[in-house]
């Protein structure tokens, strides 16, 4: 397998996936067999296994091969620091774990965020059990990031589930017992069919050496028959589509986001909502070309419903935090729309718009979290003139809230142009109406600043203490990521785009179905590693002329 | 095996028997007429330890034996009383777990002994009986055979729930489970005697044989036989529609017979119903596969939209197992449409087909042993918390919903153990009860039957809320939100396990760590019931 092969040229022999999701399920472990008279160790504690598994990623992040991952002639040779090893050899399962350009910074940002929430936010009360949810909630996503067998992957896509579940239900607000059901049936229902989906796609699509649950080997093989695979393709997308999520299934998120402690909604809309996003490249586009080409007219559309629709309901809202959640459902939507473009260009921009999305509306959950702490309300209209009592802030909140409009020179720019530009080019029309999306996004931020932090204080007002060090610290981190991947965004640049190239020309290539545009040369066909079979395969070059024809009406 | 005819002609000479493989049951047997004796002829009354000793002993010896019998012999068949009663991979792995939930009951009931005033000696020989009838359920090759093993099953457990006769619900629910228990045994004798008068005879292989090698018009006795036998077995098993009892039964008994009930007897029925279908009437798969789908249907939904609406945490757990029971229905039902050619090639002797067939017992088998695990826990932690508390005094019913509230801030180990047990029953992974789903899904799919697959997972969604009510219960009480501090004065005093019955606590550890050993690391068991499986294929 030249997975396999790419791999030992380019990593060392420590397996450092497998400790990223080790060390934070050892350290839930630790802070669980942590004496009972000490609950004030188990933050600390949490913190310091949350933060070497943060260290290891970024430590993996800078040994990560820019030029093997660029010399990669398919998506399976472009994993990276692989580690397999049997685990139920009957049914052709294996612990088989890996990164490509797609999945680095998704790992990084996951592991990073944990060891940051966990210092900076305090639990208030039980903080043993948190630390030990936190930390296993971290193992989770970062398993779900990195695995490349799909009974791997749907493990660790259900396990996050629970830590997530028990955290809004034991630490959250008010509503927190419905939201926490909610969110959790939601989920499990997108997956139900997800399971039978992996199941029907590794019996039928296995090769004829054995069932197997590995992504690689079912991806490059494409054994499925078409309508086989499209039924499969919409389970996975349903499954998906839930977590990301997109409008009609959506409604869980405000809930979940609202009722969760600040600390689960950074993580939640962080982390957890990238696995839907992330699923969809990489077991949607990757497992079944074909299938999301023929599905790519809806899921552009649902994503740009999405993106209009959060946008609205955002501006509408009376709760800071619900606002915040809103916004979410508008960039993810974005996503949404530039993965299904099948351009290198808006694959790449999604791929960098999840990093950043992660890493403003993790902030704003944060800022927002901290005036809750001080105000006991997160009601927009008992807050006014927040700013002359709190400069600091106010000046952070500008800065992360500009970042979330996508203003240049920040880094929510980056991912939100590039995956406007890809996508004008194959979805020209549902690109225009996304774009005002990110007029929607500019007023219902602003409105929701002026009404906060300017206008006359009333007496608590007034009286908001502004950030302390400690927040400070906890905020940095953001900031400093903000400005440096919108001034230089080229580290995420260099990992994605050689992934996202070989994403579309796989999808290319089986979809036997040309791009609307030929003569855009987005897709340099003669590096890659073309079936002659698999180019024949596929039926949907007659719909494709049905939807470039109404593009320009 | 002699052919049929040979067979009625040796019926006066006395059969050879293979007394090794008989001494699991005889373990049994014996431990519990020599128990009923020793209490009867000694001046004082036995002390409960006593007793519990001698059943956790001879439930270890039951398994430990089968398990020796399992390695030595291999997965083949080894038939003895005339083929009246076989000795294989299925049936050994079944009697491993029938003395492995002997051990477990005896455990958690030791401490609830004297709650229900249920004497020691008594209770641990009818365990012991219920517990033979159900070796001998998993390993009968005869009606006749089965019936025997059934009606002792039954029997003992018809007095097991009748021993906590001081509480009505109890005495209630012993008639309950007598009247309609007996009832079904009737179906299931007149059963037999349609499948007698169709094939002229009632050993299974026999039968198998019979219906293999002769042309006949129709098969209408025969299916009418069938059909009754399924009755009798379905109401065993607790599948819809013949599961009424059940949570009526389930809510009466002492919690620890409950979970006997739940685990033991219920996979006593389905080894049974497994032999009986694959063995004796394998022939007429596409009259059966089709009833079986629908009781796996009902099952499953009727389970599962029931379960959320109790709010008795002994009711859902009772209408979740009914649930649970569909989806090993699901594995037993997992045939291609096609299978009478299949079936016709395998009796040929081509093996190629074989491997692929088994995929739905071994399903079903990893799943009752994985479920039979999860249930004893479930309930044992049911046990755990009515005794280390006081009856309620508000007419609300002793497993009140309510009675768990808070239990994670009261005993946060034991509200960990019962919610990874639920989390477990729900299917969230790295947990034993997923790979038993997944196993159970992926025979379904394997063999084509996709909407069943869709329908099980759904419901399983469905059930997992029921589950997720119990564990809100426990984790996030109803009141003020928490996310403000606590006032210090809110902090009660947590009782450790100390003062939890160590025998209980005992049990729930074993279960708890079975569900996550198979969980993470569910090779084995997989092996094990793949060969158990095989060896019940002609």
């Amino acid at each position: 397998m030249g997975a396999l092969l790419a791999a030992s040229g380019s990593a060392s022999d420590f397996p450092i996936l497998n400790a990223l999701i080790f060390v934070p399920a050892v350290g839930a472990l630790v802070v669980a067999l942590l004496p009972r008279s000490r609950p004030d160790l188990a933050r600390p504690v949490g913190a310091l296994f949350a933060g070497i598994a943060g260290a290891l990623a970024l430590a993996m992040a800078w040994q990560f091969d820019t030029a093997a991952a660029a010399d990669a002639e398919s998506v399976g040779e472009g994993f990276q620091f692989i580690s397999q090893q049997s685990w139920i050899p009957d049914l052709g399962i294996s612990w088989h774990v890996g990164v490509d350009g797609i999945s680095l910074w998704l790992v990084v940002l996951s592991s990073v965020i944990v060891p940051i929430v966990l210092a900076g936010v305090d639990p208030h009360h039980d903080p043993k059990p948190y630390t030990a949810w936190m930390l296993l909630l971290q193992a989770g996503s970062v398993g779900a990031f990195v695995a490349l067998d799909l009974f791997l992957f749907f493990v660790m896509f259900e396990v996050v589930l629970v830590p997530m579940y028990l955290l809004i239900a034991g630490w959250g607000y008010d509503g927190r017992r419905y939201a926490a059901t909610k969110f959790f049936i939601y989920t499990m229902a997108g997956s139900a069919l997800l399971l039978v989906a992996i199941i029907a796609t590794a019996v039928l699509g296995s090769p004829d050496s054995g069932i197997t649950f590995d992504l690689v080997t079912l991806a490059e093989g494409q054994q499925l028959a078409t309508n086989a695979a499209r039924l499969c393709f919409v389970a996975f997308a349903i499954a998906f589509l839930v977590k990301v999520p997109v409008v009609p299934l959506h409604t869980w998120l405000p809930d979940a986001h609202t009722e969760a402690p600040t600390a689960g909604s950074v993580v939640l809309a962080a982390v957890l909502l990238k696995l839907g996003t992330y699923g969809l490249l990489r077991f949607g586009l990757y497992l079944f070309p074909e299938a999301s080409d023929w599905a790519a007219p809806v899921l552009v559309t649902v994503g740009v419903v999405g993106v209009i629709w959060g946008a609205i309901t955002a501006a509408m809202q009376r709760d800071l935090k619900r606002l915040v959640a809103y916004s979410s459902v508008a960039h993810m939507g974005f996503i949404v729309l530039g993965i299904f473009a099948f351009t290198a260009e808006a694959i790449g921009g999604g791929v960098i718009q999840m990093v950043n999305h992660g890493i403003s509306t993790g902030a704003l959950f944060l800022l927002v979290g901290m005036l809750y702490e001080r105000r006991r309300t997160r009601q927009i209209d008992e807050l006014a003139g927040i700013q002359s009592a709190a400069p600091v802030y106010a000046g952070v909140f500008t800065l992360i809230m500009l970042s979330s409009i996508g203003v240049p020179g920040l880094n929510g720019f980056v991912g939100e142009f590039l995956i406007l530009i890809g996508s004008f080019e194959t979805r020209r029309w549902w690109t225009v109406i996304a774009a005002t999306g990110v007029i929607l996004a500019a007023l219902y931020l602003l409105w929701a600043y002026q009404r906060v932090f300017h206008g006359p204080p009333a007496a608590a007002d007034r009286q908001t203490a502004d950030l302390r060090k400690g927040e400070l610290l906890t905020l940095a981190p953001f900031v400093i990521a903000a400005v440096a991947l919108g001034v230089y965004p080229k580290p995420l640049l260099a990992a994605t785009e050689p992934a996202a190239d070989c994403l579309v020309m796989h999808v290319t290539v089986y979809s036997a179905d040309e791009l609307a545009d030929p003569a855009d040369p987005v897709v340099v066909f003669d590096g890659c590693d073309i079936r002659d079979s698999a180019c024949s395969a596929g039926d949907g070059s007659g719909d494709r002329v049905d939807d470039t024809a109404g593009d320009d009406h | 095996m002699p052919p049929l005819d040979e067979l009625f002609d040796e019926t006066f000479a006395s059969p050879g028997v293979d007394w090794w493989v008989l001494v699991p049951q005889i373990i049994l047997v014996g431990a519990a007429l020599g128990l009923l004796l020793v209490a009867s002829l000694a001046p004082r009354a036995l002390p409960a330890w006593a007793s519990t000793i001698v059943t956790i002993s001879t439930g270890a010896a039951t398994a430990i034996t089968a398990a020796i019998q399992w390695t030595d012999w291999g997965s083949a068949p080894r038939s003895t009383l005339a083929g009246a009663f076989v000795s294989d991979g299925f049936s050994l792995l079944i009697t491993v777990l029938v003395g492995a939930g002997v051990v477990m009951t005896a455990l958690v009931a030791h401490s609830a002994l004297d709650r229900y005033a249920m004497a020691p000696p008594e209770f641990a020989a009818l365990l012991l009986a219920s517990a033979a009838g159900a070796v001998v359920m998993a390993g009968a090759n005869d009606l006749i055979v089965l019936f025997l093993g059934l009606e002792s099953l039954s029997i003992a457990l018809y007095v097991l729930i009748a021993l906590a006769g001081r509480r009505a619900s109890a005495r209630e629910s012993a008639m309950k489970y007598f009247v309609l228990g007996a009832f079904s045994s009737a179906f299931f004798l007149y059963g037999i005697a349609l499948v007698y008068g169709a094939t002229g005879g009632t050993n299974l292989s026999g039968i198998s044989e019979f219906l293999f090698g002769t042309v006949r018009d129709n098969d209408y006795l025969l299916l009418a036989g069938v059909a009754l036998l399924l009755v009798g077995l379905g109401f065993k098993i607790a599948a819809v529609p013949f599961h009424f009892w059940a949570p009526d039964v389930y809510e009466g008994a002492p919690s620890p017979v409950t979970g006997y009930l739940a685990s033991i007897a219920k996979a006593a029925g389905f080894a049974a119903l497994a032999r009986v279908l694959y063995v004796a009437v394998f022939q007429q798969g596409t009259a059966w596969s089709p009833i079986i789908v629908a009781l796996a249907f009902a099952s499953l939904s009727v389970g599962a939209v029931m379960a959320i609406c109790q709010s008795d945490v002994k009711r859902m757990l009772a209408f979740s197992s009914i649930s649970h029971a569909g989806f090993v229905l699901v594995g037993l039902a997992a045939i291609d449409p096609d299978i009478v050619d299949r079936l016709w090639a395998n009796f040929a002797g081509s093996v190629g087909g074989a491997a692929d067939l088994g995929d739905g017992v071994s399903g079903a088998v990893f799943y009752l042993v994985v479920y039979s695990f999860m249930a004893l826990g479930s309930f044992a932690v049911l046990s755990a918390v009515v005794g280390s508390s006081t009856d309620p005094d508000d007419g609300t019913s002793r497993h009140d919903l309510s009675r768990y509230s808070g239990l994670a801030r009261r005993r946060p180990v034991l509200a960990l153990a019962f919610a990874v047990l639920l989390l477990a029953q729900a299917g969230v992974p790295l947990t034993a009860g997923f790979v038993a789903k997944f196993e159970v899904i992926r025979a379904a799919v394997g063999e084509g039957v996709y909407v069943l697959a869709a329908v099980a997972m759904v419901t399983a969604v469905v059930s997992a809320f029921a589950y997720l009510r119990v564990v809100l219960a426990m984790y996030a009480p109803d009141g003020a939100s928490v996310a403000d501090d606590d006032p210090p004065t809110a902090r009660v005093s947590r009782p450790r396990w100390g003062d939890l019955p160590l025998t209980t606590v005992l049990a729930i550890a074993l279960a708890v760590a079975v569900t996550f050993v198979v969980g993470v690391l569910p090779q084995t068991l997989l092996e094990w019931s793949a060969d158990a499986a095989l060896s019940i294929f002609p």
